[in-house]
Protein backbone atom coordinates (compact mmCIF):
# COMPACT_ATOMS: atom_id res chain seq x y z
CA UNK A 1 0.00 0.00 0.00
CA UNK A 2 0.98 3.23 -0.39
CA UNK A 3 -0.90 6.39 -0.60
CA UNK A 4 -0.51 10.02 -2.38
CA UNK A 5 -1.94 12.87 -0.27
CA UNK A 6 -2.65 15.99 -2.70
CA UNK A 7 -1.89 19.15 0.00
CA UNK A 8 -3.71 21.97 -0.65
CA UNK A 9 -2.52 25.60 0.30
CA UNK A 10 -2.03 28.96 -0.81
CA UNK A 11 1.59 28.82 -1.47
CA UNK A 12 2.51 30.12 2.08
CA UNK A 13 0.64 28.08 4.45
CA UNK A 14 -0.71 24.70 4.44
CA UNK A 15 -4.69 24.38 4.74
CA UNK A 16 -5.60 22.54 7.64
CA UNK A 17 -7.84 19.95 6.45
CA UNK A 18 -4.42 18.46 5.16
CA UNK A 19 -3.43 17.40 8.44
CA UNK A 20 -6.37 15.33 8.84
CA UNK A 21 -6.22 13.92 5.87
CA UNK A 22 -2.54 12.56 6.21
CA UNK A 23 -4.35 10.93 9.31
CA UNK A 24 -6.65 9.19 6.87
CA UNK A 25 -4.06 8.00 4.79
CA UNK A 26 -1.66 6.65 7.70
CA UNK A 27 -4.98 4.31 8.40
CA UNK A 28 -4.63 3.27 5.00
CA UNK A 29 -0.63 1.90 5.39
CA UNK A 30 2.12 4.26 6.51
CA UNK A 31 4.06 4.54 3.26
CA UNK A 32 2.16 8.16 2.69
CA UNK A 33 3.76 10.65 0.20
CA UNK A 34 2.26 14.42 0.23
CA UNK A 35 2.56 16.10 -3.28
CA UNK A 36 2.84 19.92 -3.04
CA UNK A 37 2.20 21.73 -6.59
CA UNK A 38 2.08 25.53 -6.63
CA UNK A 39 3.70 28.67 -7.86
CA UNK A 40 6.19 29.54 -5.59
CA UNK A 41 5.68 26.28 -2.92
CA UNK A 42 9.13 26.05 -0.61
CA UNK A 43 7.35 27.15 2.12
CA UNK A 44 4.76 24.93 1.89
CA UNK A 45 6.88 21.80 1.45
CA UNK A 46 9.11 23.09 4.48
CA UNK A 47 5.79 23.06 6.64
CA UNK A 48 4.93 19.51 5.55
CA UNK A 49 8.30 18.13 6.13
CA UNK A 50 7.90 18.08 9.96
CA UNK A 51 4.13 16.88 10.38
CA UNK A 52 4.11 13.53 11.30
CA UNK A 53 3.52 10.66 8.87
CA UNK A 54 4.86 11.76 5.90
CA UNK A 55 7.48 9.85 4.35
CA UNK A 56 8.18 11.72 0.96
CA UNK A 57 7.46 14.87 -0.39
CA UNK A 58 6.78 15.40 -3.88
CA UNK A 59 7.59 19.37 -5.30
CA UNK A 60 5.87 20.53 -8.31
CA UNK A 61 6.36 23.85 -9.21
CA UNK A 62 5.19 25.21 -12.30
CA UNK A 63 3.57 28.86 -13.55
CA UNK A 64 0.26 26.63 -14.34
CA UNK A 65 -0.72 25.75 -10.92
CA UNK A 66 -1.95 29.40 -10.58
CA UNK A 67 -4.91 28.82 -8.29
CA UNK A 68 -4.19 25.25 -8.35
CA UNK A 69 -7.11 24.75 -11.39
CA UNK A 70 -7.87 20.94 -11.92
CA UNK A 71 -7.12 21.06 -15.66
CA UNK A 72 -3.45 21.48 -14.67
CA UNK A 73 -3.40 19.44 -11.24
CA UNK A 74 -4.82 16.23 -13.20
CA UNK A 75 -2.19 15.62 -15.37
CA UNK A 76 0.41 15.84 -12.74
CA UNK A 77 -0.56 13.81 -10.43
CA UNK A 78 -1.96 11.07 -13.35
CA UNK A 79 1.56 11.82 -14.06
CA UNK A 80 2.87 11.22 -9.98
CA UNK A 81 0.73 8.40 -9.68
CA UNK A 82 2.03 6.72 -12.54
CA UNK A 83 5.85 6.98 -11.60
CA UNK A 84 5.10 6.11 -8.08
CA UNK A 85 2.44 3.19 -8.56
CA UNK A 86 0.11 4.91 -5.48
CA UNK A 87 -2.14 2.42 -4.90
CA UNK A 88 -4.33 5.01 -2.91
CA UNK A 89 -4.89 8.91 -3.77
CA UNK A 90 -6.43 10.97 -1.15
CA UNK A 91 -7.51 14.90 -0.50
CA UNK A 92 -9.54 16.38 2.19
CA UNK A 93 -13.08 17.27 1.24
CA UNK A 94 -13.12 20.78 0.76
CA UNK A 95 -13.96 22.85 -2.51
CA UNK A 96 -10.69 22.07 -3.34
CA UNK A 97 -9.95 18.21 -3.06
CA UNK A 98 -13.48 17.67 -4.25
CA UNK A 99 -13.19 19.67 -7.40
CA UNK A 100 -9.98 18.11 -8.01
CA UNK A 101 -10.36 14.36 -7.28
CA UNK A 102 -13.20 13.19 -9.25
CA UNK A 103 -11.45 14.29 -12.41
CA UNK A 104 -8.32 12.56 -11.78
CA UNK A 105 -10.47 9.61 -10.89
CA UNK A 106 -12.56 9.55 -14.11
CA UNK A 107 -8.93 9.65 -15.62
CA UNK A 108 -8.17 6.46 -14.47
CA UNK A 109 -11.64 4.75 -14.36
CA UNK A 110 -12.05 4.37 -11.11
CA UNK A 111 -15.09 5.57 -9.00
CA UNK A 112 -13.49 8.20 -6.43
CA UNK A 113 -15.42 8.01 -2.90
CA UNK A 114 -16.28 11.36 -1.53
CA UNK A 115 -16.04 12.76 1.98
CA UNK A 116 -15.48 9.53 3.93
CA UNK A 117 -15.83 9.81 7.87
CA UNK A 118 -14.05 6.10 8.34
CA UNK A 119 -11.55 4.04 7.12
CA UNK A 120 -12.03 -0.27 8.17
CA UNK A 121 -9.65 -0.85 6.00
CA UNK A 122 -7.30 -0.70 2.66
CA UNK A 123 -10.76 -0.76 0.55
CA UNK A 124 -13.70 -0.60 3.06
CA UNK A 125 -14.57 3.00 3.77
CA UNK A 126 -17.70 4.49 5.54
CA UNK A 127 -19.28 7.84 4.72
CA UNK A 128 -22.73 9.36 4.72
CA UNK A 129 -26.15 9.84 2.28
CA UNK A 130 -28.90 11.56 2.89
CA UNK A 131 -27.62 14.30 4.65
CA UNK A 132 -26.28 12.03 7.36
CA UNK A 133 -29.45 10.53 7.83
CA UNK A 134 -27.40 7.34 6.86
CA UNK A 135 -24.01 5.68 7.10
CA UNK A 136 -23.09 3.63 3.60
CA UNK A 137 -19.75 1.03 3.92
CA UNK A 138 -18.03 0.81 0.89
CA UNK A 139 -15.98 -1.50 -0.39
CA UNK A 140 -13.84 -0.21 -3.26
CA UNK A 141 -12.71 -2.90 -5.85
CA UNK A 142 -10.58 0.07 -7.74
CA UNK A 143 -7.43 -0.78 -8.83
CA UNK A 144 -6.73 2.82 -7.65
CA UNK A 145 -8.91 3.95 -4.53
CA UNK A 146 -9.23 7.72 -4.63
CA UNK A 147 -10.99 9.33 -1.60
CA UNK A 148 -11.63 12.31 0.19
CA UNK A 149 -11.67 13.13 3.81
CA UNK A 150 -14.00 14.62 6.02
CA UNK A 151 -11.68 16.51 8.29
CA UNK A 152 -13.75 16.80 11.19
CA UNK A 153 -13.95 12.67 11.22
CA UNK A 154 -10.03 12.35 11.09
CA UNK A 155 -7.72 13.85 14.53
CA UNK A 156 -5.31 16.52 12.59
CA UNK A 157 -1.64 14.87 12.16
CA UNK A 158 1.54 16.14 14.50
CA UNK A 159 2.77 19.55 12.50
CA UNK A 160 6.69 18.89 13.90
CA UNK A 161 8.57 15.86 15.27
CA UNK A 162 8.29 14.41 11.07
CA UNK A 163 11.39 14.48 9.13
CA UNK A 164 9.96 13.99 5.15
CA UNK A 165 12.22 13.49 2.54
CA UNK A 166 11.41 15.86 -0.86
CA UNK A 167 11.88 15.17 -4.30
CA UNK A 168 10.66 17.77 -7.51
CA UNK A 169 8.30 15.63 -9.57
CA UNK A 170 8.51 16.97 -12.95
CA UNK A 171 5.51 19.15 -14.72
CA UNK A 172 3.45 17.95 -17.37
CA UNK A 173 2.83 21.12 -20.41
CA UNK A 174 0.06 23.52 -19.09
CA UNK A 175 -3.02 22.53 -20.70
CA UNK A 176 -4.42 26.10 -21.01
CA UNK A 177 -8.02 25.67 -21.09
CA UNK A 178 -8.68 27.61 -18.29
CA UNK A 179 -7.71 30.57 -16.45
CA UNK A 180 -7.64 31.64 -12.73
CA UNK A 181 -8.91 35.22 -12.57
CA UNK A 182 -9.34 36.21 -8.73
CA UNK A 183 -10.11 35.00 -5.29
CA UNK A 184 -12.09 37.51 -3.03
CA UNK A 185 -12.28 35.90 0.51
CA UNK A 186 -14.10 37.11 3.22
CA UNK A 187 -12.24 39.20 5.73
CA UNK A 188 -12.39 37.96 9.28
CA UNK A 189 -10.13 38.05 11.90
CA UNK A 190 -12.49 35.34 13.82
CA UNK A 191 -11.14 31.65 13.95
CA UNK A 192 -11.76 29.29 10.62
CA UNK A 193 -15.44 28.09 10.92
CA UNK A 194 -14.18 24.83 9.54
CA UNK A 195 -11.82 24.20 12.62
CA UNK A 196 -12.75 26.81 15.68
CA UNK A 197 -13.50 25.28 18.66
CA UNK A 198 -16.65 26.94 19.51
CA UNK A 199 -19.33 28.07 16.40
CA UNK A 200 -22.18 30.73 16.76
CA UNK A 201 -24.42 29.92 13.82
CA UNK A 202 -27.51 32.11 13.07
CA UNK A 203 -30.50 31.27 10.77
CA UNK A 204 -33.62 32.64 9.78
CA UNK A 205 -34.78 33.80 13.24
CA UNK A 206 -32.25 36.40 13.03
CA UNK A 207 -34.30 38.48 10.90
CA UNK A 208 -31.32 40.03 8.78
CA UNK A 209 -28.11 40.35 7.85
CA UNK A 210 -27.85 43.13 10.25
CA UNK A 211 -28.58 41.42 13.12
CA UNK A 212 -26.04 38.73 12.44
CA UNK A 213 -23.61 41.51 14.62
CA UNK A 214 -25.32 40.01 17.82
CA UNK A 215 -23.38 36.73 16.86
CA UNK A 216 -20.33 38.00 16.05
CA UNK A 217 -20.09 40.09 19.59
CA UNK A 218 -21.43 36.62 21.53
CA UNK A 219 -18.18 35.05 19.15
CA UNK A 220 -16.14 37.79 20.28
CA UNK A 221 -16.36 36.67 23.73
CA UNK A 222 -15.98 32.93 23.14
CA UNK A 223 -13.17 32.77 20.39
CA UNK A 224 -15.81 31.40 18.46
CA UNK A 225 -16.48 31.09 14.34
CA UNK A 226 -19.82 32.66 13.19
CA UNK A 227 -21.74 30.35 10.59
CA UNK A 228 -24.79 30.43 8.98
CA UNK A 229 -28.21 28.05 8.49
CA UNK A 230 -29.01 27.40 4.53
CA UNK A 231 -31.65 29.48 5.24
CA UNK A 232 -30.28 32.35 6.15
CA UNK A 233 -27.88 32.56 3.10
CA UNK A 234 -30.75 31.95 1.21
CA UNK A 235 -32.84 35.17 2.28
CA UNK A 236 -29.02 36.77 1.58
CA UNK A 237 -28.28 37.85 5.69
CA UNK A 238 -24.77 36.07 5.11
CA UNK A 239 -22.18 34.68 2.15
CA UNK A 240 -22.77 31.19 1.43
CA UNK A 241 -19.30 30.58 2.96
CA UNK A 242 -20.39 30.63 6.23
CA UNK A 243 -23.02 27.79 5.50
CA UNK A 244 -23.11 25.10 7.84
CA UNK A 245 -25.06 22.12 6.30
CA UNK A 246 -25.32 19.15 4.28
CA UNK A 247 -24.37 21.43 1.08
CA UNK A 248 -22.15 23.72 2.64
CA UNK A 249 -19.42 23.45 5.82
CA UNK A 250 -19.48 20.05 8.06
CA UNK A 251 -18.35 21.49 11.35
CA UNK A 252 -18.06 19.74 15.09
CA UNK A 253 -16.62 22.05 17.31
CA UNK A 254 -16.64 22.12 20.99
CA UNK A 255 -18.97 24.18 21.91
CA UNK A 256 -21.83 24.50 18.84
CA UNK A 257 -24.38 27.58 19.28
CA UNK A 258 -27.65 27.33 16.92
CA UNK A 259 -29.29 30.84 17.49
CA UNK A 260 -32.71 31.07 16.00
CA UNK A 261 -32.13 27.88 13.45
CA UNK A 262 -35.07 25.77 13.49
CA UNK A 263 -33.16 22.67 12.46
CA UNK A 264 -33.61 21.55 9.13
CA UNK A 265 -32.41 17.91 8.00
CA UNK A 266 -29.17 19.89 6.07
CA UNK A 267 -28.35 21.49 8.67
CA UNK A 268 -28.38 19.03 11.27
CA UNK A 269 -26.33 17.16 8.72
CA UNK A 270 -23.47 19.97 8.85
CA UNK A 271 -22.96 20.40 12.68
CA UNK A 272 -24.31 17.30 14.57
CA UNK A 273 -20.76 15.63 15.28
CA UNK A 274 -19.91 18.85 17.92
CA UNK A 275 -19.67 17.71 21.46
CA UNK A 276 -22.33 20.22 22.60
CA UNK A 277 -24.78 22.07 21.33
CA UNK A 278 -27.30 24.96 22.69
CA UNK A 279 -29.81 25.55 20.76
CA UNK A 280 -31.39 29.30 21.50
CA UNK A 281 -35.02 29.84 19.81
CA UNK A 282 -38.40 30.88 20.65
CA UNK A 283 -40.06 28.31 18.84
CA UNK A 284 -40.71 25.21 21.79
CA UNK A 285 -41.42 22.71 18.85
CA UNK A 286 -38.11 23.44 16.50
CA UNK A 287 -36.29 20.67 15.84
CA UNK A 288 -32.75 22.07 17.24
CA UNK A 289 -33.94 21.18 20.22
CA UNK A 290 -33.87 17.26 19.66
CA UNK A 291 -30.16 17.53 19.21
CA UNK A 292 -29.63 20.11 21.20
CA UNK A 293 -27.88 19.57 24.94
CA UNK A 294 -29.06 22.81 26.41
CA UNK A 295 -31.93 24.02 25.08
CA UNK A 296 -33.17 27.63 25.98
CA UNK A 297 -36.65 28.97 24.73
CA UNK A 298 -36.69 32.38 24.36
CA UNK A 299 -36.46 35.52 22.68
CA UNK A 300 -33.06 35.75 20.97
CA UNK A 301 -33.02 39.33 20.77
CA UNK A 302 -33.42 39.14 24.36
CA UNK A 303 -30.97 36.62 25.30
CA UNK A 304 -28.32 36.82 22.95
CA UNK A 305 -26.91 40.26 24.34
CA UNK A 306 -27.54 39.01 27.94
CA UNK A 307 -25.21 36.04 27.41
CA UNK A 308 -22.84 37.85 25.82
CA UNK A 309 -23.08 40.29 28.56
CA UNK A 310 -22.69 37.16 30.87
CA UNK A 311 -19.77 36.19 29.36
CA UNK A 312 -17.65 39.47 29.72
CA UNK A 313 -17.68 39.27 33.86
CA UNK B 1 -24.97 31.99 -30.79
CA UNK B 2 -26.00 28.49 -31.40
CA UNK B 3 -25.18 26.72 -28.21
CA UNK B 4 -26.67 23.27 -27.56
CA UNK B 5 -26.51 22.64 -23.84
CA UNK B 6 -26.89 18.97 -22.10
CA UNK B 7 -28.35 19.41 -18.46
CA UNK B 8 -28.60 16.29 -16.17
CA UNK B 9 -31.88 16.02 -14.29
CA UNK B 10 -31.72 13.21 -11.33
CA UNK B 11 -34.77 12.01 -9.69
CA UNK B 12 -33.94 11.54 -5.82
CA UNK B 13 -36.07 11.14 -2.65
CA UNK B 14 -37.88 14.20 -1.99
CA UNK B 15 -35.83 17.11 -0.08
CA UNK B 16 -38.57 16.76 2.73
CA UNK B 17 -39.26 13.24 3.44
CA UNK B 18 -37.47 11.67 6.45
CA UNK B 19 -35.12 8.77 4.95
CA UNK B 20 -35.72 5.47 7.09
CA UNK B 21 -32.78 2.91 6.17
CA UNK B 22 -34.23 -0.69 5.04
CA UNK B 23 -34.41 -3.43 8.08
CA UNK B 24 -31.49 -5.44 5.72
CA UNK B 25 -29.16 -2.80 5.83
CA UNK B 26 -29.60 -2.69 2.05
CA UNK B 27 -30.19 1.12 1.39
CA UNK B 28 -32.78 3.29 2.89
CA UNK B 29 -36.48 3.06 1.65
CA UNK B 30 -37.94 4.27 -1.46
CA UNK B 31 -40.85 2.68 -2.45
CA UNK B 32 -43.67 4.42 -2.13
CA UNK B 33 -42.02 7.89 -0.68
CA UNK B 34 -42.16 10.99 -2.31
CA UNK B 35 -39.49 11.65 -5.46
CA UNK B 36 -38.70 15.10 -6.74
CA UNK B 37 -35.90 16.26 -9.22
CA UNK B 38 -32.82 16.65 -7.51
CA UNK B 39 -32.69 20.99 -6.06
CA UNK B 40 -29.23 21.38 -7.19
CA UNK B 41 -30.51 20.17 -10.62
CA UNK B 42 -33.55 22.49 -10.83
CA UNK B 43 -31.07 25.18 -10.40
CA UNK B 44 -29.01 23.91 -13.67
CA UNK B 45 -32.25 23.02 -15.32
CA UNK B 46 -33.02 27.11 -14.66
CA UNK B 47 -29.58 28.52 -16.05
CA UNK B 48 -29.99 26.58 -19.19
CA UNK B 49 -33.65 28.26 -19.29
CA UNK B 50 -32.34 31.46 -18.77
CA UNK B 51 -29.38 30.91 -21.15
CA UNK B 52 -31.86 30.49 -23.82
CA UNK B 53 -34.28 33.65 -22.83
CA UNK B 54 -30.69 35.34 -23.25
CA UNK B 55 -30.50 33.82 -26.73
CA UNK B 56 -26.87 32.60 -25.86
CA UNK B 57 -28.24 28.71 -26.88
CA UNK B 58 -30.71 27.57 -28.96
CA UNK B 59 -31.48 24.24 -27.40
CA UNK B 60 -31.78 22.71 -23.97
CA UNK B 61 -31.78 18.81 -23.51
CA UNK B 62 -32.82 17.48 -20.28
CA UNK B 63 -30.90 14.34 -19.54
CA UNK B 64 -31.67 11.42 -16.82
CA UNK B 65 -31.16 8.05 -16.04
CA UNK B 66 -32.86 5.37 -14.70
CA UNK B 67 -36.63 3.08 -14.84
CA UNK B 68 -39.33 4.76 -16.21
CA UNK B 69 -40.14 7.24 -13.49
CA UNK B 70 -37.10 9.52 -14.61
CA UNK B 71 -39.55 10.87 -17.66
CA UNK B 72 -41.67 12.61 -14.88
CA UNK B 73 -38.37 14.29 -13.88
CA UNK B 74 -37.70 15.40 -17.74
CA UNK B 75 -41.07 16.20 -17.70
CA UNK B 76 -40.41 18.61 -15.17
CA UNK B 77 -37.18 19.87 -16.92
CA UNK B 78 -39.40 20.10 -20.05
CA UNK B 79 -41.39 22.34 -18.07
CA UNK B 80 -39.50 24.63 -17.01
CA UNK B 81 -38.53 25.25 -20.34
CA UNK B 82 -35.91 22.21 -21.55
CA UNK B 83 -36.87 21.84 -25.31
CA UNK B 84 -36.72 17.97 -25.38
CA UNK B 85 -35.51 15.13 -23.02
CA UNK B 86 -33.44 11.89 -23.45
CA UNK B 87 -34.14 9.29 -20.68
CA UNK B 88 -31.45 7.00 -20.69
CA UNK B 89 -32.50 3.76 -19.60
CA UNK B 90 -31.37 1.65 -16.62
CA UNK B 91 -33.12 -0.22 -14.35
CA UNK B 92 -32.96 -3.14 -12.18
CA UNK B 93 -29.54 -4.03 -10.43
CA UNK B 94 -27.84 -2.12 -13.16
CA UNK B 95 -29.78 1.22 -11.17
CA UNK B 96 -28.89 0.35 -7.66
CA UNK B 97 -25.14 0.58 -8.38
CA UNK B 98 -25.21 2.98 -10.79
CA UNK B 99 -22.58 6.02 -9.63
CA UNK B 100 -21.36 9.24 -10.74
CA UNK B 101 -18.85 7.67 -12.68
CA UNK B 102 -21.47 5.64 -15.13
CA UNK B 103 -23.66 8.38 -15.08
CA UNK B 104 -20.61 10.69 -16.37
CA UNK B 105 -19.70 8.04 -19.12
CA UNK B 106 -23.50 8.27 -20.33
CA UNK B 107 -23.26 12.10 -20.24
CA UNK B 108 -20.00 11.66 -22.03
CA UNK B 109 -21.28 9.76 -24.62
CA UNK B 110 -24.14 11.93 -24.82
CA UNK B 111 -22.12 15.00 -25.11
CA UNK B 112 -20.21 14.31 -28.19
CA UNK B 113 -23.30 12.28 -29.85
CA UNK B 114 -25.45 15.63 -29.88
CA UNK B 115 -22.49 17.91 -30.63
CA UNK B 116 -23.26 19.59 -26.90
CA UNK B 117 -21.35 22.97 -26.51
CA UNK B 118 -22.18 22.90 -22.82
CA UNK B 119 -22.98 20.62 -20.33
CA UNK B 120 -25.33 22.06 -16.86
CA UNK B 121 -25.26 19.70 -14.07
CA UNK B 122 -26.35 20.03 -10.29
CA UNK B 123 -22.73 20.11 -8.15
CA UNK B 124 -24.27 17.62 -5.89
CA UNK B 125 -27.44 14.91 -5.49
CA UNK B 126 -29.04 14.92 -2.20
CA UNK B 127 -29.39 10.98 -1.88
CA UNK B 128 -25.53 10.19 -2.53
CA UNK B 129 -24.05 13.43 -1.59
CA UNK B 130 -21.17 12.29 -4.04
CA UNK B 131 -20.62 15.76 -5.85
CA UNK B 132 -18.57 14.56 -8.63
CA UNK B 133 -20.62 13.22 -11.91
CA UNK B 134 -19.33 16.99 -13.32
CA UNK B 135 -16.03 17.28 -12.37
CA UNK B 136 -15.89 13.26 -13.87
CA UNK B 137 -17.76 14.14 -17.20
CA UNK B 138 -15.23 16.74 -17.70
CA UNK B 139 -12.18 14.69 -17.25
CA UNK B 140 -14.10 12.36 -20.06
CA UNK B 141 -14.58 14.83 -22.22
CA UNK B 142 -11.19 16.64 -21.82
CA UNK B 143 -13.20 19.80 -21.18
CA UNK B 144 -12.58 22.16 -18.47
CA UNK B 145 -14.92 22.36 -15.58
CA UNK B 146 -16.61 25.24 -13.95
CA UNK B 147 -18.01 23.66 -10.24
CA UNK B 148 -20.00 24.84 -7.63
CA UNK B 149 -21.23 28.04 -9.75
CA UNK B 150 -22.84 31.40 -8.21
CA UNK B 151 -22.71 33.30 -11.24
CA UNK B 152 -22.35 32.66 -14.93
CA UNK B 153 -21.25 34.25 -17.47
CA UNK B 154 -20.50 33.52 -21.85
CA UNK B 155 -17.91 36.33 -22.99
CA UNK B 156 -16.65 35.79 -26.48
CA UNK B 157 -16.97 32.49 -26.47
CA UNK B 158 -15.61 31.74 -23.36
CA UNK B 159 -17.70 30.77 -19.79
CA UNK B 160 -16.94 32.95 -16.75
CA UNK B 161 -17.71 31.54 -13.81
CA UNK B 162 -17.89 32.75 -10.01
CA UNK B 163 -17.08 29.59 -7.75
CA UNK B 164 -17.92 29.01 -4.26
CA UNK B 165 -14.79 28.03 -2.86
CA UNK B 166 -14.10 27.59 1.19
CA UNK B 167 -12.95 31.38 2.08
CA UNK B 168 -15.28 33.10 -0.26
CA UNK B 169 -15.72 33.31 -3.95
CA UNK B 170 -13.03 32.81 -6.76
CA UNK B 171 -13.44 33.51 -10.19
CA UNK B 172 -12.37 31.32 -13.32
CA UNK B 173 -12.27 31.54 -17.28
CA UNK B 174 -12.81 28.69 -18.93
CA UNK B 175 -12.72 27.38 -22.83
CA UNK B 176 -16.02 26.46 -23.85
CA UNK B 177 -17.67 23.36 -24.83
CA UNK B 178 -17.33 23.22 -20.91
CA UNK B 179 -18.86 21.40 -17.89
CA UNK B 180 -20.57 23.47 -15.05
CA UNK B 181 -21.92 22.64 -11.61
CA UNK B 182 -24.62 24.87 -9.96
CA UNK B 183 -24.26 25.95 -6.42
CA UNK B 184 -27.23 27.22 -4.67
CA UNK B 185 -26.77 30.83 -5.54
CA UNK B 186 -26.75 30.64 -9.25
CA UNK B 187 -30.08 31.42 -9.52
CA UNK B 188 -33.48 30.55 -8.01
CA UNK B 189 -35.27 28.05 -10.02
CA UNK B 190 -39.19 28.76 -11.83
CA UNK B 191 -42.30 26.97 -10.86
CA UNK B 192 -43.64 25.35 -13.76
CA UNK B 193 -46.49 26.89 -14.91
CA UNK B 194 -49.80 24.94 -15.86
CA UNK B 195 -49.76 26.25 -19.66
CA UNK B 196 -46.09 24.95 -19.81
CA UNK B 197 -46.61 21.97 -18.33
CA UNK B 198 -49.42 21.23 -20.89
CA UNK B 199 -46.78 22.31 -23.07
CA UNK B 200 -44.23 20.11 -22.05
CA UNK B 201 -46.31 16.59 -22.56
CA UNK B 202 -45.86 17.28 -26.38
CA UNK B 203 -42.32 17.87 -26.12
CA UNK B 204 -40.15 14.29 -26.97
CA UNK B 205 -38.39 12.33 -25.04
CA UNK B 206 -36.35 10.04 -26.54
CA UNK B 207 -35.25 6.71 -25.32
CA UNK B 208 -31.70 4.95 -25.43
CA UNK B 209 -29.72 2.55 -23.38
CA UNK B 210 -26.18 2.89 -21.85
CA UNK B 211 -25.20 -0.05 -24.44
CA UNK B 212 -26.31 2.09 -27.11
CA UNK B 213 -23.60 4.88 -26.58
CA UNK B 214 -21.31 2.04 -25.78
CA UNK B 215 -21.56 2.67 -22.01
CA UNK B 216 -20.64 -0.82 -19.59
CA UNK B 217 -22.43 0.47 -16.80
CA UNK B 218 -20.77 -1.90 -14.28
CA UNK B 219 -19.93 -0.45 -10.81
CA UNK B 220 -16.60 -1.63 -8.96
CA UNK B 221 -17.84 -0.16 -5.63
CA UNK B 222 -19.78 -2.51 -3.38
CA UNK B 223 -22.47 -1.28 -0.92
CA UNK B 224 -21.69 -3.53 2.45
CA UNK B 225 -24.11 -2.26 4.66
CA UNK B 226 -26.42 0.91 5.03
CA UNK B 227 -27.06 2.01 9.08
CA UNK B 228 -28.56 4.21 11.03
CA UNK B 229 -26.08 7.08 12.03
CA UNK B 230 -26.12 6.83 15.92
CA UNK B 231 -28.65 9.29 17.36
CA UNK B 232 -27.91 12.25 19.50
CA UNK B 233 -30.28 12.16 22.54
CA UNK B 234 -31.85 15.60 23.51
CA UNK B 235 -30.42 17.07 26.52
CA UNK B 236 -32.25 19.25 28.98
CA UNK B 237 -34.11 22.56 28.70
CA UNK B 238 -32.29 25.61 30.60
CA UNK B 239 -34.77 28.00 31.74
CA UNK B 240 -32.67 31.36 31.99
CA UNK B 241 -29.28 32.49 30.74
CA UNK B 242 -27.57 32.40 34.12
CA UNK B 243 -28.24 28.54 33.93
CA UNK B 244 -27.11 27.90 30.65
CA UNK B 245 -24.01 29.68 31.58
CA UNK B 246 -23.89 27.80 34.50
CA UNK B 247 -24.18 24.36 32.50
CA UNK B 248 -21.54 24.87 30.44
CA UNK B 249 -19.11 26.34 32.97
CA UNK B 250 -20.00 22.64 34.37
CA UNK B 251 -19.54 21.03 31.57
CA UNK B 252 -15.83 23.19 31.14
CA UNK B 253 -16.97 24.07 27.74
CA UNK B 254 -16.23 27.33 28.47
Amino acid sequence: QSTLVVAEHNNDTLTPITLNAITAANKVGSDVSCLVAGTNCAKVAEQLSKVQGVKKILIAQHAAYKGLLPEELTPLILATQKQFGFTHICAGASAFGKNLLPRVAAKLDVAPISDIIEIKSADTFVRTIYAGNALSTVKCNESVKIFTVRGTSFEPAAVDGGSASSEEVSSSAAAGVSEWLEQTLTKSDRPDLASAKVVVSGGRGLKSGDNFKLLYDLADQLNAAVGASRAAVDAGYVPNDMQVGQTGKIVAPELYIAVGISGAIQHLAGMKDSKTIVAINKDPEAPIFQVADYGLVADLFKVVPELTEALKK
Amino acid sequence: MSARVLVGVKRVIDYAVKIRVKPDHTGVVTDGVKHSMNPFCEIAVEEAVRLKEKKLVKEIVAVSCGPQQVQETIRTALAMGADRGIHVEVSGKDYETLGPLQVSKIMAALAKKEEADLIILGKQAIDDDCNQTGQMTAALLDWPQGTFASELTLEGGKLKVVREVDGGLETIMINMPAVVTADLRLNTPRYATLPNIMKAKKKKIANVKPADLGVDVTSRLEVLNVDEPAQRLAGVKVETVEDLVGKLKESGRI
